[in-house]
């Protein structure tokens, strides 16, 4: 099998190892991020590591079946896990993260004019880069509570999994750039030759922008960055020092895909990149993976045997064959899938187990073919990057949103290396 | 039929998959419809599998209606400049702004600014008659910002109105709101039939309502056949394990025994996986909206899949 070439994840030992500080779950939105990072850490948990697991925007059920659905922004302990370990968990307020550092940075009265900015109200509320901004702010934050063993970061539902290494740095550059600077302090660029020319279109510009965004607002944002910018020394080197963080020995990324396409594309740029920043890569969690146990049965024998199950039945109800089935011969217009009342007993049992076997094997026809294709997907990325360990965790039938869901997950994330595990 | 249609979603869930294969559906013979990109993604470039678009207008594909389809994907740092442009006759200073880092900081922080300009630009579009005085475009289709932003992405020109009270922005923003909250305007949401995809789509058609923004329909995405309901399930996990290998074997497949506990296990996930479909289709209804249904391509959407979607919604009455 082409997949010999990856090797297995194994989920335990990377857990179980005191040395792992820091696991971080990436990867495109809707693939599994939070479900895995919940499940590692109920696992880790379980096996006795002191655990804080840091989500961001899990399903409702999900938050509420671990008490994290209230947003007071510090983890929760979870009841219900079993074991010497202790599991607490919280959902990211990104509001709340942002005021947070204001308060912490400022005396009350300067915060309480930040907090009343209305720029920083915006601005806090949600532009591009603000959540994973965030998320790495409350992972330093966690880190140096010292608290936990072990942390366990969700990363913000970004369509690319590279946002959360980028949009911090993104927006801390905007807010540290060379215009902002202009805009907070004109009078120092003034000061150097060949900037004077500068200086004058600037005043114009900063008349333009101030006409476009509200001459208000542009006086919001230099109140904000003067402020914020006296209290912690930039935003940019804030995000800078979370991100050595990440390249710190102890931490580990685990990229989620599901076996599709762009997910699986998604996943392979965040591995690149990962190796280009020297962070350290775990492995692959590839989730919602399918399997089957009758997997020696393929999709055209399963669609042949169906056939043969239909026209059998089409076949011994206008010729009325064989014993039994001769009470059937009455209607012999009827449709193979009519199966009226009016049907004697014996003879409906017999037909609806032909259908219902050939609905069995229609179904397990499409299996396959899914099969096959997250099959073709995962190989074309384990040839492209045979150095990524691999853990394959099944699809289940309903979604995860309980602690027994959970384990289900991290017993699966445990055992299910990169061959497929049996039936699902 | 509206002649700006929106297409929202949670993310994934296929919004521009459908916003393109609704683009096909309305272009039926002798229409134009543009389809405008605004997430600066070239998703459009790459489902129609063309290099990518360019800040201008051009047609990539003819329909099987035989209508023709535009594309535009939006820039929002071209687009301010242009906007610089006509309201303050900037220049070369544009291309000074460039430099500092203005466009972008605008774009891209500065509340709002970017969507003032990605919702004016496709407006426009929706407007822009021809020298005959007939429209440009018989319908404009927006792969829109997900379910989580879009309220707020269109109802930007409301506060932009708010915040310049009169002159030439005043005026552009409320233009713009005239069209959004008419009933030319209609926005779709893209669902699956899963619980947080459902739930999403519940909360963003209750804030679009809240601000009176007009919504389309749900539009279900990535449907699975059912190929066997609950009933037979149970019926045959019972006492029909003998009947069900007898089957298998008459039908020609051959070790049938031990078949016959893992078919009945996919089938009982079948099941479940049908159950709670059924539970996501009832909130859906609940929202009170029409709906379409669209078929998961079990080999993934290319060109030809996007046709097979199109026509499949114009099997349904979109497009006429
Ligand atoms: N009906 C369908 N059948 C099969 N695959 C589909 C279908 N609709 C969409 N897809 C696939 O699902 C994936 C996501 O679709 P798409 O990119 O359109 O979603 P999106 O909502 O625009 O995502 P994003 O939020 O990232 O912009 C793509 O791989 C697409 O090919
Ligand atoms: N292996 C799995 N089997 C079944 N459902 C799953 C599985 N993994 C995730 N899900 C479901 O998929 C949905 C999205 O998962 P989530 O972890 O929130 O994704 P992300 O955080 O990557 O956006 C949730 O409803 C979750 O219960
Ligand atoms: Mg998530
Ligand atoms: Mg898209």
């Amino acid at each position: 099998m082409t997949l010999d070439a990856s090797a297995a994840l194994e989920i335990d030992p990377l857990i179980d190892d005191p040395a792992t500080r820091i696991i971080v779950c990436c990867g495109a939105g809707g693939v599994g991020k939070t479900t895995t990072a919940a499940a590692l850490g109920v696992r880790a948990a379980e096996r006795g590591r002191k655990v804080v697991v840091l989500t961001i925007d899990p399903a409702r059920r999900l938050a509420q079946s671990m008490g994290i659905d209230s947003l007071d922004n510090t983890p929760r302990r979870v009841k219900g896990v079993e074991g010497e370990g202790e599991l607490h968990a919280m959902m990211l307020d990104m509001k709340r993260t942002f005021d947070e550092i204001v308060e912490a940075h400022a005396d009350a009265e300067r915060a309480r004019s930040i907090l009343e900015n209305p720029f920083y109200q915006s601005l806090s509320a949600g532009f591009a880069g603000t959540q994973e901004y965030m998320a790495m702010e409350k992972l330093g934050q966690l880190r140096a509570r010292g608290e936990w063993d072990l942390i366990v970061v969700d990363t913000p539902p970004s369509r690319s999994a590279l946002d959360f290494l980028d949009a911090p740095k993104r927006l801390g550059s905007f807010l540290d750039g060379k215009f902002i600077k202009v805009l907070v302090a004109p009078a120092k660029m003034g000061g150097r030759a060949g900037m004077k020319f500068l200086n004058v279109g600037m005043s114009m510009m900063t008349g333009t922008l101030g006409k476009l965004l509200g001459g208000q607002l542009l006086r919001d944002v230099q109140t904000f960055v003067a402020a914020m910018d006296t209290m912690f020394g930039g935003f940019r080197t804030r995000a800078d020092a979370t991100y050595r963080l990440l390249q710190a020995p102890g931490t580990a990324f685990l990229v989620v895909a599901a076996p599709e396409r762009d997910a699986l594309r998604e996943a392979a740029y965040f591995v690149e990149r990962l190796a280009a920043e020297e962070m350290p890569l775990a492995g692959l969690v590839l989730n919602r993976v399918h399997g089957s146990g009758a997997a020696r049965l393929s999709a055209e024998r399963a669609l042949a045997a169906a056939e043969n199950l239909d026209e059998g039945r089409i076949v011994d109800q206008r010729h009325g064959k064989a014993g039994v089935r001769d009470a059937a011969a009455a209607s012999p217009e009827s449709p193979p899938v009519a199966h009226t009342d009016a049907v004697d007993h014996t003879d409906a049992i017999d037909h609806t187990t032909e259908q219902l076997t050939s609905g069995l094997l229609r179904l397990h026809a499409e299996r396959m073919q899914v099969l096959a294709r997250e099959r073709r997907t995962r190989d074309r990325f384990t040839a492209l990057h045979p150095e990524v360990a691999v853990a394959q965790v099944p699809a289940l039938p309903g979604d995860v949103h309980d602690l027994a869901g959970l384990r289900a997950i991290g017993d699966r994330l445990a055992t299910g290396g990169p061959a497929p595990a049996g039936a699902s | 039929m509206s002649r700006f249609q929106v297409v929202s979603g949670k993310g994934g869930t296929g919004k521009t998959t459908v916003a393109a294969a609704l683009a096909l559906a309305l272009a039926t013979e002798g229409k134009r419809t543009l389809l405008v990109e605004v997430e600066g993604r070239q998703g459009i470039a790459q489902l129609f599998e063309t290099e990518a678009l360019p800040y201008e207008e051009r047609k990539i594909a003819v329909s099987s209606g035989g209508g023709e389809v535009f594309a535009l994907a939006i820039d929002a740092e071209r687009a301010l400049l242009d906007y610089l442009q006509m309201f303050y006759k900037l220049g070369s200073a544009g291309r000074a702004l460039k430099k500092l880092g203005a466009i972008d900081f605008a774009t891209t922080v500065a509340p709002g600014v970017r969507d003032v300009l990605l919702t004016g630009k496709a407006c426009e579009a929706v407007r822009r008659k021809t020298k005959q005085g007939t429209f440009a475009y018989d319908y404009v289709v927006m792969d829109a910002p997900p379910t989580g932003r879009i309220t707020r992405f269109l109802n930007v020109n409301d506060e932009v109105a708010g915040l310049a009270k009169f002159g030439p922005i005043h005026n552009q923003a409320q233009a713009v709101m005239r069209v959004l909250k008419s009933p030319e305007t209609a926005v779709h949401m893209v669902t699956l039939l899963e619980e947080m995809p459902v739930q999403e789509t519940a909360d963003g058609v209750a804030e679009l309502r809240a601000a009176d923004l007009p919504v389309g329909k749900v539009i279900v995405n990535m449907v699975r056949p059912h190929l066997l309901d609950e009933e037979a399930v149970r019926s045959a996990a019972g006492d029909r394990r003998t009947d069900i290998a007898k089957a298998l074997t008459t039908a020609g497949v051959s070790g049938a025994a031990k078949l016959v506990t893992p078919l009945l296990e996919q089938a009982a996930d079948h099941a479940q996986r049908v159950e709670l479909e059924r539970e996501q289709r009832a909130a859906l209804s609940g929202l009170d909206l029409p709906a379409y249904e669209l078929p998961l391509l079990s080999e993934g959407v290319d060109l030809a899949g996007l046709y097979q979607l199109a026509k499949e919604l114009r099997k349904q009455g979109n497009g006429s």
